[in-house]
């Protein structure tokens, strides 16, 4: 790896507890541009709770360590200042917000974003067909956008549809907290083409997931084993053929 | 002991009396006008304001509400009346538009020439004029209520329309009723009949600026068989305002009801629905979205009467609340005996978006056929944190997350008006008040 690629999100020794119960325990993860790293582990693992941790969702409590995306400290942002920072989480459980069409949605999300950078919002026809664009090349209709957020999504539509709001606020980390859970095998491949169409030399990617087959299409620079609130092993792609054929059993007595 | 019972009347109740004695020898309506202005103003003088102990005012107590009565509204001046002009409402909405300031009707800012053809729009205060002054006796809402008598005590203008028999009126008809100037009370009334088979669109406004005026309104609407009408209200007073409102409604045979009010303003607001089916198979839609913010307040309190059989009727009832603001909503189905196949359905929601907003709901069901379907529910709840987190983490500010989530859920009632610069004006007035959370 070339010296002079920058540091795109650095964890070091994070702790979090939800409701007083320490779920990471002294987590440390570094992502240079352009890299893509996936993190697999047994569930309960606390792979979730680090993604919600990055976001900032208000349940869980960082009683130590630190996180900075792009040298910014990320704890000391609101959720919303972290998305126009350029964090972006695709929900392993996308919610359903009935009455707030799709395409609204969007729009308000990226015009909020380019208000918080100082950008001028996009106007509606050159947004409109910015976003047929995108979810054209996810499979998704038109109709899926003039419906309520997620409301009657299957759970793979809904995956795409995160997909779809990931392509469009185009941020500098993302985050995908098992996108590819609940995909049939075509949808599969359509997320990880919309995946790989993002990356990009000033682009990371932290992907969770407990399939190998993802990782046949998103192909990891690096992979991350996680158990009891920890990186506990990392290696290259080959790792994650090694977990498949001999499961989590290692890891989970070694961090214990 | 003391045997002498006097009642002992508030600030507002004496100014009441004084007001009415002032006036009721100019009031119109001749000598049987007169008699029944008396008969309504003595179950006011005798019992007084309802307070929070008479049952139907438990959460919203008038004697509270109302300190002090304010003086009946003067003669509008040329000044009032410009500057009521800038205060009226949905601009954009294409509608016949009949206007009163301060409960007068304004001939200026009105288009009473322009009624459409098989529709009658007349001033009330020629009807009271008349011999028979039937425009103050209400059919469908109890005489004794206390805004009803006081309206029939001391209403003086006011409109009617009538709907001819099997005509679809071509345009809307926006009743518009502006109050302005120096704090007053000011009475109005709406009397409308939609005749057999007829069809009538009315939007009814009421907005002003934020001086503490009373205003105490009544529509009375009476469809005949297979009548249809569609009646949107915007309540928009200027904060400082009392507002005190009155809707009934009597459901022909196979009528058809869709009503809907949005409540963006007043400092407190009660709103009364009195409606009956009078026959068979008729239908009412029935529903609102309120939002109130600071220490506002907003009552609504209907009686859905089914005395036909087979009616359905739907209420949806949805209120944000912010600040210490805090809703009311009583709502009662009464079913009476032989009204079979009866379908009443009423919902209250109420979204809190603050730690000192309150929303208090009473939904009752009388029921007194066997072969019935109705149901009732109520709901009371802070934002969803988990929504709010989803939309926040996609870059919205916590404000617009809210209001997203608010507007969708108002939207549900909203998005029920088929007219779109109408629903425009109100999802317009919705997102005014989610900037501004007032
Ligand atoms: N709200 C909560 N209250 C208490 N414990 C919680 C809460 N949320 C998560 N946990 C616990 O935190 C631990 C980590 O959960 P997390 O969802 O992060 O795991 P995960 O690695 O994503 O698992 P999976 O692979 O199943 O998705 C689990 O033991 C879980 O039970
Ligand atoms: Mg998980």
């Amino acid at each position: 790896m070339e010296p002079d690629v920058k540091m795109l999100l650095s964890i070091k020794n994070l702790h979090a507890s939800i409701e007083d119960k320490p779920i990471l325990r002294g987590l440390d993860l570094d992502v240079k541009a352009g890299e893509v790293h996936a993190i697999m582990g047994p569930n309960g693992s606390g792979k979730s709770t680090l993604s919600y941790v990055l976001a900032g969702k208000s349940d869980y409590d960082v009683t130590e360590g630190s996180a900075t995306l792009d040298g910014a400290d990320l704890f000391a942002m609101e959720p919303d200042a972290r998305a126009a920072a350029g964090l972006f989480l695709a929900f392993q459980y996308p919610l359903e917000i009935p009455g707030v069409a799709t395409m609204t949605f969007l729009k308000t999300a990226l015009n909020a974003q380019r208000r918080a950078r100082g950008e001028a919002e996009l106007p509606t026809p050159q947004f409109i067909k910015l976003v047929r664009e995108k979810a054209d090349g996810l499979g998704i209709s038109t109709d899926m956008l003039k419906r309520g957020l997620n409301v009657g999504f299957s759970g793979g539509e809904k995956k795409r549809n995160e997909v779809l709001q990931m392509a469009l606020l185009e941020p500098k980390l993302c985050v995908l907290d098992e996108t590819d859970s609940g995909l049939d095998i075509d949808a599969l491949k359509i997320v990880a083409e919309g995946v790989n169409a993002l990356r990009a030399k000033d682009r990371g990617f932290v992907v969770i997931t407990h399939y190998q087959r993802l990782l046949d299409h998103i192909v990891p620079d690096v992979v991350h084993v996680m158990a009891k609130g920890r990186i506990v092993r990392t290696g290259g792609k080959e790792l994650a053929h090694e977990l498949e054929a001999r499961g989590y059993a290692d890891y989970v007595e070694e961090a214990a | 002991m003391n045997a002498d019972v006097r009642p002992i009347r508030t600030a507002a109740e004496t100014g009441l009396i004084e007001a009415f004695e002032a006036v009721r020898a100019a009031l119109p309506g001749g000598e049987r006008g007169a008699q029944l202005r008396d008969d309504a103003f003595a179950t006011i003088a005798s019992r007084g304001l309802p307070n929070r102990r008479v049952e139907e005012w438990k959460y919203t107590d008038l004697r509270a509400l109302m300190r002090e009565a304010r003086p009946l509204a003067g003669p509008v001046t040329p000044a009032e009346l410009a500057a009521a002009e800038a205060l009226l409402p949905m601009a954009d909405v294409e509608a016949l538009r009949i206007v009163f300031v301060n409960g007068r009707l304004a001939p200026s800012l009105s288009q009473l020439a322009g009624a459409p053809s098989g529709v009658a729009i007349s001033p009330l205060s020629d009807a009271l004029e008349g011999d028979a002054p039937h425009a103050l006796v209400l059919e469908g809402a109890p005489a004794d209520n206390a805004l009803v008598a006081l309206n029939t005590a001391f209403v003086a203008d006011g409109l009617m329309i009538a709907v001819d028999e099997g005509v679809a009126a071509s345009r809307a008809i926006h009743v518009a009723n502006v109050q302005t100037g120096a704090a007053h009370s000011s009475y109005g009334r709406l009397l409308v009949s939609v005749g057999k088979g007829a069809s009538v669109t009315l939007i009814e406004s009421h907005s002003g600026d934020a001086a503490g005026h009373q205003t105490n309104t009544l529509v009375g609407l009476d469809l005949a068989d297979d009548a249809k009408a569609n009646l949107v209200k915007l309540q928009d007073e200027g904060l400082g305002t009392l507002h005190l409102a009155t809707l009934a409604v009597r459901l022909g045979r196979k009528a058809e009801l869709n009503s809907l009010a949005l409540s963006a303003g007043s400092l407190a607001a009660r709103q009364q629905i009195f409606l009956a089916f009078k026959g068979d198979k008729a239908t009412a839609n029935v529903s609102g979205a309120g939002f109130a913010g600071a220490r506002r307040h907003l009552d609504t309190t209907l009686v859905i009467d089914h005395e036909g059989q087979g009616c359905v009727s739907r209420e949806l009832f949805k209120t944000a609340l912010d600040g210490q603001a805090r809703s009311v909503f009583q709502g009662k189905i009464v079913v009476r005996p032989g009204a079979q196949k009866t379908d009443g359905k009423m919902m209250a929601k109420a979204l809190l978006l603050s730690e000192g907003a309150e929303a208090d709901a009473k939904p009752e069901l009388e029921i007194f056929a066997d072969d019935v379907v109705c149901g009732h529910g109520a709901t009371v709840g802070a934002i969803d944190d988990e929504l709010l987190f989803y939309l926040k983490s996609r870059g919205l500010p916590q404000v617009e997350a809210e209001a997203l989530l608010v507007q969708a859920f108002v939207g549900e009632v909203i998005e029920m008006i088929e007219d779109e610069p109408l629903r425009d004006a109100l999802t317009a007035r919705a997102e005014r008040w989610l900037r501004e959370r007032d």
